[in-house]
């Protein structure tokens, strides 16, 4: 058929910007290893200096992996937002489950010296800090579930969505004020976002959680075609509402909290690949969609990963800042130029 | 289609509001009927009722003598299709996209067109005259473009039902008609229900087979003819103001 050889092209060219920037991530860093060297190593040769090879395997190649998964989930996770909520500003934040794994991460470092005397573990780790933040963001979601089963206008859900976020943002606030500079400097360092420093215990979790996510994604695509019309077109085109709503919320928590219990907030790459990729591919098919976003948010993240890491210096800028003076532009830039945000 | 003794209107958690009661009416297939009444008296409601849009108070609606509670939705949605007033979620939808939503009761689970799918998009395409607009997106059309987009999509569904709200607001004279000639051949030539919502009283007598007059008291139904005799029309509006001549079908402002 002549319509899937339109989109043929461009997933190619995007597959091959992916395995570029793949590489590019993994060459560049701190230590410069040179690209054809890279690309050795990865392909199973013998490079003469061992140390390169030790970074790239235990070290680089988990870092862009979990950037994969990372800016492919939150992509994911912004289109299911954005044609649930039928509104093009919808993204993984707007149903406040960030804020719920900040309340999480936040509770789990802050709280511990202002409840030390009740507090059962006092270890705060990378684990404990991951399974601190997923409780946040998912009790923030089964607010926002129970919340969603009451009401039918989803204009009204996204707006509860922020309310949570806000309320959460209080109590982060009023935890910060209490603490200690030492521990707020941890929370700060995890809510500046990063991809690093996953163990392959982790990264493994991250995968099923995504994996999960893309699934039910998936099984969603015919009915967030037929979303597009609006809820009660969509009825009449026997969806069945309450449980597609459900499956799609359920895939955006998964995606989203998964992503932000492991990598901190990290914003905008939820709001904007949806849209980039429509730029790109010039369709409102989610069969298409998709896996467009899943591949272009990857994309953005590796290279939002690469200019954090500063190549060749040993500084690392915080992530969650580079994604959005890469993200908020480009909403900017839709906004003005196109004078549409449509989705 | 059936209407028994039907109780329209909204519910939330403490109270039901009525809006209309005591509506009983019944179109065979191959009939085309309109809707007619005030602004505010229910024209919409009823309509989303019988498509189970929204749901009813009390009463029954039946389908092919099924009340229409106990059809499942997927079954529901290859009997009736419709048309509403509120607008579509996202207009980045091209044409050709947003009819073949009409196929979506009959794809399979990731919504792939079979090629009978693609020949009844095709074929409601050519019926609303949209062929040069097939890849056209919904934000460049005009209203009245829209309007017959959303009917083609509907006709794509190929229910034996298709209900329609308010399907000739954005239409001038010639497309209200054109659209109206249209609906009545769908109805007549492929046996299907086809009811719609209108404030054009005067076309409606024209050109449909039974119109349900929607009034505060009384709820009158019938063939046009019918309706003219028993005087039906006549308490539709404020007397001083317009009055209805029988002869012409037609309705006249008081100088």
């Amino acid at each position: 058929m002549q319509r899937s050889n339109t989109y043929l092209f461009p997933f190619l060219l995007l597959s091959l910007v992916l395995l570029l920037c793949f590489v590019l991530n993994l060459s560049l860093g701190s230590v410069t290893i040179p690209f054809n060297k890279t690309l050795t190593s990865i392909l199973g040769g013998e490079i003469e200096n061992e140390s390169w090879h030790y970074i790239i395997w235990n070290y680089r190649i988990p870092k862009a992996l979990t950037a994969i998964l990372v800016g492919s989930g939150l992509s994911l996770s912004g289109l299911l937002m954005q044609t649930l909520f039928r509104n093009p500003l919808a993204g993984p934040f707007v149903l406040g489950i960030s804020s719920g794994a900040s309340l999480g991460a936040a509770l789990l470092i802050m709280g511990s010296t202002l409840f030390s005397h009740w507090l059962v573990f006092e270890v705060i780790n990378d684990v404990s800090l991951a399974i601190a933040s997923s409780i946040g963001s998912f009790l923030v979601l089964l607010a926002v579930i129970t919340v969603a089963s009451r009401i039918k206008d989803t204009m009204a859900l996204l707006i509860i969505g922020l309310m949570f976020g806000s309320i959460t943002a209080a109590l982060v606030s009023v935890l910060s004020y209490f603490t200690d500079a030492d521990k707020l400097q941890q929370y700060i360092f995890w809510a500046f976002g990063s991809v690093g420093n996953l163990s392959g215990v982790q990264l493994a979790l991250l995968s099923v959680f995504i994996l999960i996510g893309i699934i039910l994604s998936v099984i969603s695509v015919k009915s967030l075609n037929a979303l597009l019309l609006g809820e009660n077109y969509a009825r009449s085109l026997g969806v069945h509402l309450k449980k597609t709503r459900f499956i799609i919320i359920i895939a955006t928590g998964l995606l989203a909290g998964a992503v932000t219990a492991f990598a901190g907030p990290i914003a905008f790459i939820g709001l904007a690949v949806p849209h980039l990729t429509r730029q790109i591919f010039n369709t409102t098919d989610h069969k298409i969609l998709v896996p467009a976003v899943l591949v272009y948010g990857a994309i953005l993240l590796l290279l939002c990963d690469l200019i954090a890491q500063l190549p060749s210096s040993s500084y690392v800028l915080p992530l969650n800042a580079i994604t959005s003076v890469v993200g908020a532009p480009v909403v900017i830039w839709l906004l003005v130029r196109k004078k549409k945000m449509i989705f | 289609m059936k209407a028994k003794k039907l109780s329209i209107g909204y519910t939330s958690r403490k109270k039901n509001t009525f809006i209309a009661n005591d509506i009983n009416f019944a179109l065979s297939k191959g009939e085309l009927g309109a809707i007619v009444g005030i602004n505010g008296i229910g024209k919409s409601t009823l309509l989303r009722t019988l498509g189970r849009v929204q749901p009813k108070l009390s009463g029954s609606v039946f389908i092919d003598n099924k009340p229409i509670e106990s059809l499942k939705s997927d079954d529901l949605a290859t009997l009736v299709s419709v048309v509403l007033t509120e607008p579509i979620a996202s207009k980045n939808l091209t044409v050709f996209q947003l009819v073949s939503l009409g196929r979506h009761p009959y794809t399979n689970w990731i919504g792939t067109l079979s090629a009978e799918d693609q020949s009844k998009i095709l074929k409601a395409i050519k019926i609303l005259e949209l062929e040069p607009l097939q890849n056209t997106k919904c934000y460049e059309l005009s209203d009245g473009q829209l309007q017959k987009v959303m009917i083609a999509k509907a006709l794509a569904q190929d229910t034996e039902i298709i209900l329609l709200d308010e399907p000739t607001t954005h239409l001038d004279l010639y497309h209200k008609v054109h659209i109206l000639k249209l609906l009545q051949r769908i109805a007549h030539d492929t046996k299907k229900v086809v009811l719609y919502t209108t404030h054009e009283i005067d076309l409606a007598i024209q050109l449909c087979d039974k119109i349900f007059i929607m009034n505060s008291d009384t709820n009158n139904f019938g063939a046009p003819c019918e309706l003219i005799e028993s005087k039906s029309f006549e308490d539709l509006f404020p007397k001083d103001t317009i009055t209805f001549n029988p002869k012409t079908g037609s309705f006249k402002i008081n100088k």
